[in-house]
């Protein structure tokens, strides 16, 4: 700003108008990569499915044509297998997050203090982040086979007969959302650990002489100053658990009989194996707003709690 | 007991339970070296920990089943160029949008909000289209482009722009003086003053892109042209069934090496994903 002024004063106000210029032109030429890469695959893209989703449009007859809404009625009220996807993506959510959240939760307060082998747990309950989806899932899959599985084989031991965990419905979920919960709980994990650390330890210490206990210390303090926190990791991992692909891909199929079929695998199954464009790019919009709207209830409650 | 003995039995419980929940975070890890050593029949054989036979040509056959090292490179060298090319780009922007004034950064800071809500699964079919126009369906410019300019992309310019709000105003103010531009503000200031979120997008974006599975997934073909993620889960025979051994092989040297960064870096690594997700 000094320099500016310095310059406007030695010559005068077109001198000032054409820095000014020059400087937006500068930022425009900054921030023109991202912009231009965001009209291109983002923007133009997101038009597009929009598009798409009103069109009868197979790939393989190549000429799409123009139904409306159409395709949402299909999925919402002809097509059984919609309601099918919504549903295993719910209890998905539901079983997913909620143990996520708990989980991590109760980790992070073990271990947001330092003491002998911190470090080391925290590296171990963070490793499978890291990890490829893929790869975690391949090795968990081995793991649970029916027969001669890891698992199965050392609930022998004790003498019980594991069930076929990938391949009967139930358990297949059962499966997926567990062995999903401890990849990704490492992160929400430290976030909490972050979040923690970031409360001054004196509120503690106050309340600790005045005679509180661990108990009421966590819920009269700590727990609503992790309330920002609490309500991020949700959105995060609320919308994580609606995209949840490659995981699913890799461990059942989708199967067994459609029993782990989930939102994100269903649009890629329509759209890449079945070239259902309208159709998926319609499941797409659905998956889209299911997104928005979580995101913005979450925001709001947000918002409510801390009027 | 006394006050310290109490102290000391409460730690060792807590430890034990600690050891008892890592399991099934470490033992994945072990298990899949340790079968990426035995023969199908051993794998599913009575529970061994270490394999009673060594079967060290089940990695030899990793390279021999597909071109595994070519899938390996290709992983490597996207991954280093996505990297590179986020950097420029995140840091370029994020920078404008944190210091500079100009017309129209609201409604670009809005835009760019937007996009991090939707996942990339929405624009993927779109997507799909436009690259095959391009004509680099079953090329790695798709692996390149997508995740450098889609919401990850994004969301390293945020992280970018939180930091560039947060340095002292005074340096810059002193490089103009000295007659730098805003380029060289930009480079020889702002950047080096940046290390620590430039490493913490670094870190994201390569372990991004090294673990990237839907794009390869729907864009490439050719064995060739594989990454690994795609690469691993083609470990199949003729009739689709896994080949249990040589998968977890392959698995074992994709993993491993990472681990092995993680171990050596992990304060590093980890802080950077705290960072992003608060800021995320």
């Amino acid at each position: 700003m000094a320099d500016t002024v310095h310059n406007s004063i030695r010559t005068g106000q077109k001198t000032w108008l054409t820095l000014k210029m020059r400087e937006m032109m500068e930022a425009w030429l900054f921030v023109s990569p991202t912009f231009i890469g965001f009209l291109i695959f983002f923007l133009g893209p997101l038009c597009a499915v929009v598009y798409y989703s009103m069109t009868e449009w197979n790939l393989l007859s190549q000429q799409a044509t123009f139904v409306g809404l159409a395709n949402f009625q299909n999925a919402l009220l002809e097509n059984p297998d919609f309601w099918l996807v919504v549903r295993n993506s719910v209890v998905f959510a539901i079983g997913l997050v909620p143990l996520n959240m708990a989980l991590a939760l109760a980790l992070a307060l073990a271990l947001s203090r330092p003491f002998f082998g911190v470090v080391f747990f925290r590296t171990v309950f963070f490793a499978p982040v890291i990890t490829s989806a893929i790869a975690w899932a391949i090795v968990w899959k081995f793991l649970l086979q029916g027969e001669g599985g890891f698992i199965n084989q050392v609930l022998a031991l004790v003498g019980i007969t594991g069930p076929n965990w990938l391949r009967e419905p139930n358990w297949a979920m059962a499966a997926v959302i567990v062995t999903r919960v401890f990849k990704m709980v490492g992160l929400n994990m430290i976030l909490y650990i972050a979040a923690l650390q970031a409360i001054p330890r004196d509120y503690e210490e106050a309340a600790r002489l005045e005679g509180a206990s661990r108990r009421q210390i966590f819920s009269m303090i700590t727990w609503p100053l992790l309330a920002p926190t609490t309500l991020v990791i949700m959105v995060i991992t609320t919308i994580g658990s609606f995209k949840v692909f490659d995981h699913i891909y890799q461990m059942t199929g989708g199967g067994p009989e459609n029993g782990t079929l989930v939102l994100a695998f269903y649009i890629y199954q329509q759209g890449f194996k079945f070239f259902n464009v309208g159709y998926a790019s319609a499941l797409a919009m659905i998956m889209f707003v299911m997104i928005m709207a979580l995101t913005l209830v979450q925001v709001m409650l947000r918002r409510k709690g801390s009027e | 007991m006394t006050q310290r003995q109490i102290q000391i039995l409460y730690r060792t419980c807590w430890t034990i339970a600690l050891l008892i929940a890592a399991i099934p975070f470490v033992f994945p890890f072990v298990w899949m070296v340790s079968a990426g050593f035995k023969s199908v029949t051993e794998i599913f054989g009575a529970p061994t920990l270490i394999p009673r036979v060594w079967r060290w040509q089940n990695f030899v056959e990793v390279f021999t089943y597909q071109p595994f090292a070519r899938q390996y490179f290709n992983s490597l060298y996207i991954a280093i160029v996505v990297t590179a090319l986020t950097l420029a780009i995140s840091s370029l922007a994020g920078y404008a949008l944190a210091r500079m004034r100009f017309a129209g950064a609201g409604l670009l800071m809005l835009f760019l909000i937007s996009a991090l809500m939707v996942p990339e699964e929405v624009t993927i079919i779109p997507n799909f289209f436009l690259m095959r126009w391009f004509g680099l369906v079953d090329t790695h410019w798709p692996l390149i482009l997508l995740p450098t300019f889609g919401p990850h992309g994004v969301m390293a310019t945020f992280l970018m722009r939180q930091y560039f709000l947060a340095l002292p105003k005074e340096l810059e103010e002193a490089g103009k003086m000295d007659g730098l531009s805003r380029f060289g503000v930009w480079w020889k200031i702002a950047l080096p003053m940046a290390r620590p979120a430039l490493a913490a997008v670094s870190i994201i974006t390569f372990l991004f892109s090294w673990n990237l599975f839907l794009e390869p997934l729907i864009f490439l073909s050719s064995l060739d042209m594989f990454t690994l993620p795609l690469a691993l889960s083609n470990f199949n025979d003729s009739y689709g069934l896994p080949l249990w051994n040589l998968q977890l092989a392959a698995t074992s040297l994709a993993v491993v090496p990472i681990l092995i960064v993680y171990l050596i870096a992990q304060r590093q690594i980890i802080e950077s994903f705290a960072l992003s997700g608060v800021k995320g």
